[in-house]
């Protein structure tokens, strides 16, 4: 799900960190009026949770490799808008560190992974989870839910981007210049693989922490579901 | 924090795995991520390097590409897992340390 440079072409590249940053910008503002100083260590293990969790590429055997990206478990933690930080952490790392997703398209890949997924994950999560127990079963089912749809609609989105570019960018014979496959293509291929079998793993992960989370420390599990926003941690 | 401690072992369990990352993919002969090819590859796909990839996709040189150190692709599985292995720790380390300065300019003022 990390457009490397090259793939994307330069409206798209534009839009993806014009997009990304008024969002970045009220994700600022959300976690500095919310989040407390003993809330820094989870913002920052978010990072590297989502960081360590998209290298485990799964294989389609003879064929593709996909990945869980973690950030349905950050957004459920932490809110929406603190995951979205979190996960542009570990998405800038990748990138400048590592070459997985290209410096180009980080505005893109933010939008998908950073955005999409934490936002609709949360929203996925709370709604199901709704009003129950912090320690019920309801949660955990809830968390692998929206760790599946979250996924899914991240890759629908890195589909759609991908798929656009032959219409936005051609040569007069046709050749395309940047991604070469359209959206009907794409889009199927994207989100049929995410929801075969990526996004399982994506839910699996998120319901083995949110489990772990319940039998650890249930009042980690609190308040974000309340407001959005991380809850205080437990004192030392 | 006890909690901390215990979501950090399991970072360090999660690093040790790491090699899974890419052996599991190699064993089972899957390739690349669908849309993340090299240019080669693209050209196998479909017939052609598109014009503005070929020139964009080298616009940035990776320190560790694909977390594993350059030159040692044709090393056995036991260098190149170590060599995912410290990624894996390098990029957890920096996400805590940029997480944790973004943390501390972030957090609300008392």
């Amino acid at each position: 799900m990390h457009i490397p440079d090259g793939y994307l072409g330069p409206i798209t590249c534009v839009a993806g960190f014009a997009a990304m940053a008024p969002i970045w910008a009220v994700s600022s503002a959300r976690v500095k009026k919310t989040l407390q100083a003993k809330q820094v260590p989870l913002l920052a293990i978010g990072a590297a949770f989502s960081f360590v969790v998209m290298m485990f590429n799964v294989p389609i055997p003879g064929g593709t490799t996909g990945h869980a990206v973690g950030g349905a478990m950050v957004a459920i933690l932490l809110g929406p808008w603190a995951a979205c930080i979190s996960i542009t952490v570990a998405l800038v790392i990748q990138a400048l560190l590592f070459g997985d997703g290209g410096l180009t398209a980080i505005g893109a890949n933010a939008f998908n992974m950073a955005f999409v997924l934490p936002f609709a994950s949360w929203g996925v999560y709370r709604l199901i989870a709704a009003r129950s127990s912090i320690t019920s079963a309801r949660r955990a089912v809830a968390a692998a839910i929206a760790g599946y749809l979250g996924l899914a609609l991240a890759a629908l989105t890195t589909g759609i981007l991908f798929g656009i570019q032959p219409l936005l960018h051609h040569t007069a014979s046709g050749q395309a210049l940047y991604c070469p496959y359209p959206i009907k293509i794409a889009v199927p291929v994207m989100l049929g693989e995410h929801l075969l079998v990526f996004g399982w793993i994506e839910a699996v992960v998120t319901a083995l922490v949110v489990k772990f989370l319940q039998k650890q420390d249930p009042s980690l599990l609190q308040a974000p579901l309340e407001t959005g926003v991380a809850p205080e941690t437990r004192g030392p | 924090m006890k909690t901390q401690r215990k979501l950090l072992i399991g970072l360090g369990v999660l690093a040790l795995l790491s090699p899974l990352g890419f052996l599991l993919p190699e064993k089972l002969h899957a390739g690349a991520a669908w849309g993340e090819w090299s240019a080669e590859e693209v050209k196998s796909l479909v017939g052609y390097v598109p014009r503005g990839l070929a020139k964009l996709s080298t616009v940035w040189d990776a320190w560790i590409p694909d977390y594993a150190f350059k030159g040692w692709e044709n090393r056995g599985h036991a260098p190149r897992s170590l060599a995912t292995i410290a990624s894996a720790i390098l990029g957890i380390a920096l996400c805590i340390g940029l997480g944790w300065v973004l943390g501390i300019f972030l957090k609300k003022k008392p």
